[in-house]
């Protein structure tokens, strides 16, 4: 031990080498090692006699996901459910990620960022199940909105309290970047916006929002994919189906070649997101 | 900035607090609630289902699986998680800036995409799904929590110590057993703390890798379905809940100076 120590004070390179092997062997072969087998799964096929995998290329699985209107169908479907949570999460994070960051004493800020913090951490199945609760006929929803001569969405085909469960779920990932760009811009900037006769309005749309776009955009990667790439959610609170409900209902099957063929689709889609939010800055912004 | 608009910002800061916490009181309700059905409001408040709840074998069993899963994990993530960020902290080498990304990466791609790539592995492969197969894929995407935790705490810490110990002629296993381990354990404890609740709490990829296996998550989402079930369900939810958001809890305190807990989780 003490001898090898004293040859890698000697061998910088050789320290570094050990520091690096393990971690990165793991991440290379286990994760990086596994997309690839995934990608090449997705070119083969299941035999429909024996449901044994055919290890031989063929580009039918995406023939059939091109050309099927069901895939298009719920692969538009989830991108625009994506779309329009990461819009709610937004508006909803902007205020308090605004009174956050600029009005709290430095005190209630802390308290604050714990207590968004927390419920990010508490068990996301538990939090999507709980919504079941509420959402189902009897539960509290209904309770509230019956006076009134209101009703839920309910748990059926509607995916309007699914959007809501996402909404919920992914709202503090959404806080958290906007909280930390927000805290970021210089008081001086928004006193000389004031001082040149800048309402506040004006302000925000003119110094505040150019300023808090990175933030923001970090924020939707998240909403964006944990959305992408969610069945459970779905599955709990609607009858309809998203992309993450037919990976899984065809790794059930199980037909693995197709599964990875689908699982393909939500992988390009952030992807693609992952390469314009870097143009965005949003890197920056994490 | 004008009263008004403080007090509407106020407001609106209450509003979405009530909006995040008032489910996770629901979940305490209900592990309470006399009736054991959705309805609302409750029919009064019973200890029952915690009885029954420790009396379930299948529940006690998917508990079990958990903390064994969690635990594994968390060593794995530990040891590798320590390792790349003394190898960046540390060192100047081509594709420094590489091994940031290639460490997020795991949690940034969708669950579900990284579920599918283990599992068509472990089928390719012919490797047995099961708890090997769960903790190999809770350890990839906890690896990037003990990294982003030690490598804050070595960025501020003064290197200076390092160098002074090597000066005085330590060899680098003692300036890391005296120097550098006692600078990161506070941080090493958090990271730890935060891999063991994402790992305790994980099913989306868990489920692809379980292969029939049930962790406390799994057995939750195959209970929910039936209906003399919800008030068992209702208290492994209140478990779970407890036993991601303590250690979260202690990790941010013993984090506060970094903010190690509010940085990225996916």
């Amino acid at each position: 031990m003490r001898r090898l120590a004293g040859w890698l004070d000697r061998h910088s390179r050789a320290r570094l080498a050990m520091l690096l092997a393990a971690p990165m062997g793991w991440l290379v072969v286990a994760y990086l090692g596994s997309l690839a087998l995934l990608f090449l799964n997705a070119f083969w096929s299941r035999d429909a006699f024996t449901g044994l995998v055919v290890r031989q290329f063929t580009p039918d699985n995406f023939i059939e996901i091109f050309t099927n209107p069901l895939y298009r169908n719920v692969t538009l479907r989830t991108i625009g459910m994506a779309v329009v949570v990461t819009l709610t999460c937004a508006v909803i994070a902007f205020p308090i990620a605004y009174y956050m960051a600029r009005v709290a004493s430095p005190r209630t800020k802390g308290l604050l960022a714990v207590a968004v913090v927390m419920p990010l951490w508490a068990s996301y199945l538990v939090k999507a199940y709980t919504w079941r609760l509420i959402l189902s006929n009897d539960g509290v929803l209904n309770w509230l909105l019956n006076p009134l001569g209101l009703r839920g969405p309910g748990l059926g085909e509607s995916v309007v309290g699914l959007w809501l469960v996402f909404t919920y779920l992914w709202l503090p990932y959404m806080i958290l970047p906007l909280y930390a760009g927000l805290e970021r811009i210089p008081t001086s900037l928004l006193e000389a916006s004031a001082d040149l006769g800048g309402r506040s309005w004006t302000t925000f749309r003119r110094v505040i929002f150019p300023l808090v776009v990175p933030a923001l955009v970090a924020g939707s990667i998240f909403t964006f994919s944990l959305t992408l790439g969610d069945y459970i959610a779905p599955s709990l609170i609607t009858t309809t189906q998203f992309i993450g409900n037919l990976i899984y209902l065809n790794f059930g099957v199980p037909d693995l070649p197709f599964a990875a063929a689908l699982s393909l689709v939500p992988l390009v889609i952030v992807v693609l997101y992952l390469l314009v939010a870097r143009r965005l800055g949003a890197f920056e912004a994490l | 900035m004008d009263r008004p608009a403080r007090i509407l910002l106020r407001l609106a800061t209450i509003a979405v607090l009530l909006f995040i916490y008032a489910p996770l009181a629901l979940v305490i309700v209900y592990a309470f609630n006399r009736s054991g059905t959705s309805a609302w409001p409750p029919a009064g408040l019973t200890l029952n289902w915690f009885a029954d709840a420790a009396a379930n074998t299948g529940l006690r069993q998917a508990l079990l699986t958990s903390i064994a899963a969690a635990l594994g994990a968390t060593s794995i993530a530990l040891v590798l998680g320590t390792l790349a960020s003394l190898a960046v902290a540390r060192h100047r080498f081509f594709g420094r800036e590489t091994i940031s990304f290639v460490v997020i990466f795991p949690i940034a791609l969708p669950g579900i995409v990284t579920g599918m790539a283990l599992s068509t592995t472990f089928a390719t492969t012919d490797l047995p799904l099961g708890l090997f197969a769960i903790i190999v894929g809770h350890a990839t995407f906890s690896i990037v929590l003990v990294y982003n935790n030690v490598i804050a705490r070595l960025r501020r810490a003064a290197r200076s110590l390092e160098e002074a110990s090597s000066d005085l002629g330590a060899d680098s296993w003692q300036t890391f057993r005296y120097i550098t381990f006692p600078t990161i354990r506070t941080a090493l404890l958090a990271g730890g703390l935060l891999a063991f609740a994402l790992s305790f709490d994980e099913v989306i990829v868990t489920l692809f890798t379980a292969g029939g296996l049930k962790t406390l998550p799994i057995w939750i989402f195959e209970s929910f379905r039936l209906a003399r079930q919800v008030s068992l369900v209702n208290v492994a939810g209140l478990v779970a809940i407890l036993l991601s958001v303590i250690p979260v809890y202690i990790a941010s305190r013993l984090t506060q100076d970094t903010g190690g807990v509010t940085g990225a989780k996916g």
